[in-house]
């Protein structure tokens, strides 16, 4: 997968916030084999002062996408977004805009004006967005060059709640790198979203909060690999009727 | 003469385990008093192995097993269990928990009803640990440091260690390779409306938090774990998560004074476990992490015993 000129070969980029303790942590990304880790910049560290949880993250040798997680406006994130290029030295930026609290749906309208100003100031934008088409469009327009439509709200390991919306999606956007984000709480989930033709798919309490989060790391690395060659090897479709799969006609004769 | 840097937590600990060996011990502080710039002042002072399992290593379980009993020594032990409850829509929280946790009993509204009355009719399911307890940390410290100098320590207040000790406790003062401090958040509540006779554990997906009923109607409400060695006050969103969870398990905490809010940096490792570490020539007990109170008395034997054996009478 190819994201802003940026090639990985795994396509599970993975949050590194809840983990029992950096050092989980740090055996779920190695198990994971992700090479793209979230990391959230909360006003209380920005300062510099969570230096020594993302000095271990630093050795972990992945690259880096901040997250404005937690911002209800459009200049919080952008002032987020600025803090976290200075602190970790890098353009990436997964810009979320939260419009509700409880469900922590994207604020769309938010979102684009903030991907708006954050793309023409040279930031490589990763929006958490709806399923929406006109709001993905928006966001191209906007200056994206990849969408990131939720599965479920954040954290609620509820699945895809929309796969038909996702589906539609997939064939309105045929060469716009789809990451699903947000809502994946088992590997059935990420081969499912995968097995519909998204690129990647970003998680992180399904593995956080997992008994074992160093083995769903491994199963989800499986899951979303599954599912993708899945997608490329062009699966059957469904029929109604069984069809045998030794020939009727032409049977051996057997004396 | 044994000589320790730090009278917080794991430097009292530590001593009244040498002093207990027949060893002499002198502490030095550079705060004014039993605690004043030790982290433990902050904590919860909950002795909860079980509950604690739910994100925690196994050791936790091993090593905190029997610190209820040590703490019985110097200071009040309260051994009434843990009741962890959550909100109606929070349910799958306490499956959660009860499957990652043992040593519990299920409880409905009515045993919680039984157990503390004044949470008649709030939930309808919880878990309760009965073998965990709760102190008051600044009572402890405060007793724990009588108790070791009436075994014969010094402890010298105000005054920095030498460059030479033979045992450093200074948490995250030590500069330790991987040490990092994780902030944590607090506040005091005063609420003689409502009585509680133990902790209790509010699940909550995004932040859970445990209440502490301490004497004279006061409470001590925390649980926030960030990943920052900014030791400012209580940020707002800290304080109104933390106070709205007091609400929710009793609405008359609405009434309650806030007599305090407090924040503190716990060093830690990075599998979150302490360790009693050569670094520089120099043992070092350091990243007990959240689990102070808990673990403090098993690692204090371990550190005695390194320094003196069982016995250097």
């Amino acid at each position: 997968m190819e994201v802003y000129g940026k090639k990985v070969q795994s396509r599970l980029l993975l949050g590194t916030a809840q983990y029992p303790s950096p050092a989980v942590l740090k055996d779920a990304i190695t198990a994971s084999r992700t090479e793209i880790i979230t990391v959230s910049l909360r006003r209380e560290t920005a300062n510099g002062s969570g230096a020594g949880f993302w000095d271990l993250l630093k050795a972990c040798n992945c690259h880096f996408l901040p997250n404005t997680a937690g911002c209800h406006s459009v200049q919080e994130a952008v002032t987020t977004a600025q803090m976290a290029r200075e602190l970790f030295g890098t353009d990436w930026i997964k810009l979320e805009v939260i419009g509700h609290s409880e469900s922590l749906q994207p604020d769309v309208f938010g979102l684009v004006e903030a991907a708006k100003i954050l793309c023409a100031d040279g930031f490589k934008v990763f929006p958490y967005t709806t399923e929406d088409l006109v709001v993905g469009e928006k966001l191209l327009e906007a200056g994206c060059e990849v969408l990131m439509p939720w599965g479920a709200p954040i954290g609620s390991g509820q699945g895809l709640r929309n796969p038909d919306a996702l589906r539609a999606m997939r064939a309105y956007f045929p060469n716009i790198p789809l990451i699903v984000d947000a809502g994946i709480g088992r590997p059935s989930d990420a081969t499912r979203a995968m097995e519909l033709g998204m690129d990647a798919v970003l998680l992180n309490t399904a593995v956080a909060k997992a008994g074992d989060p160093v083995l769903m790391a491994q199963a989800m690395a499986q899951a979303i690999e599954a599912g993708h060659n899945g997608w490329v090897a062009d699966p059957m479709d469904p029929r109604d009727m069984a069809v045998p799969s030794t020939p009727i006609l032409g049977m051996a004769e057997l004396v | 003469m044994i000589r320790i840097a730090g009278a917080g937590l794991a430097g009292l600990a530590c001593a009244f385990e040498l002093a207990q060996r027949g060893a002499d011990v002198i502490l030095y502080e550079k705060g004014d008093g039993p605690g004043a710039n030790s982290v433990a002042r902050f904590a919860g002072g909950m002795l909860a192995p079980y509950c604690e399992r739910e994100s925690a290593d196994e050791d936790v379980v091993r090593l905190g097993g029997r610190a209820a009993d040590w703490w019985a020594q110097v200071t009040p032990v309260t051994r009434r269990g843990t009741l962890v409850v959550a909100p109606s829509r929070d349910q799958a929280e306490l499956t959660r928990f009860a499957r990652r946790t043992s040593h519990f009993s299920k409880v409905d509204g009515q045993v919680i009803a039984k157990l503390e009355p004044a949470l008649e009719g709030r939930f309808e399911r919880g878990l309760f640990f009965e073998e965990e307890a709760h102190l008051d940390p600044r009572r402890a410290l405060a007793d724990l440091s009588n108790a070791v100098q009436a075994l014969g320590v010094w402890i010298h207040y105000g005054t920095a260690a030498p460059a030479k000790v033979d045992l450093n406790c200074t948490a995250t003062a030590a500069q330790l390779p991987d040490l990092r401090s994780v902030r944590g958040e607090m506040a005091i509540l005063h609420c003689p409306e409502v009585e509680l006779s133990r902790v209790v554990r509010l699940l909550h997906p995004r932040m859970p938090l445990y209440l502490v009923p301490r004497a004279d109607g006061l409470f001590m409400i925390g649980g926030t774990m960030v990943e920052s060695n900014s030791n400012r006050p209580p940020t707002l969103r800290s304080l109104t998560e933390m106070l709205s969870a007091a609400y929710t398990i009793h609405p008359a905490f609405a009434e309650a004074s806030v007599v305090e809010i407090g924040a503190g940096l716990r060093p830690a490792f990075p599998d979150n476990l302490p360790r009693l570490m050569e670094h520089n020539g120099t043992l070092h007990l350091n990243g007990l992490y959240r689990h102070g109170f808990l673990l403090a008395p098993a690692l204090a034997q371990q550190a005695a015993h390194q320094l003196v054996g069982e016995t250097c009478r």
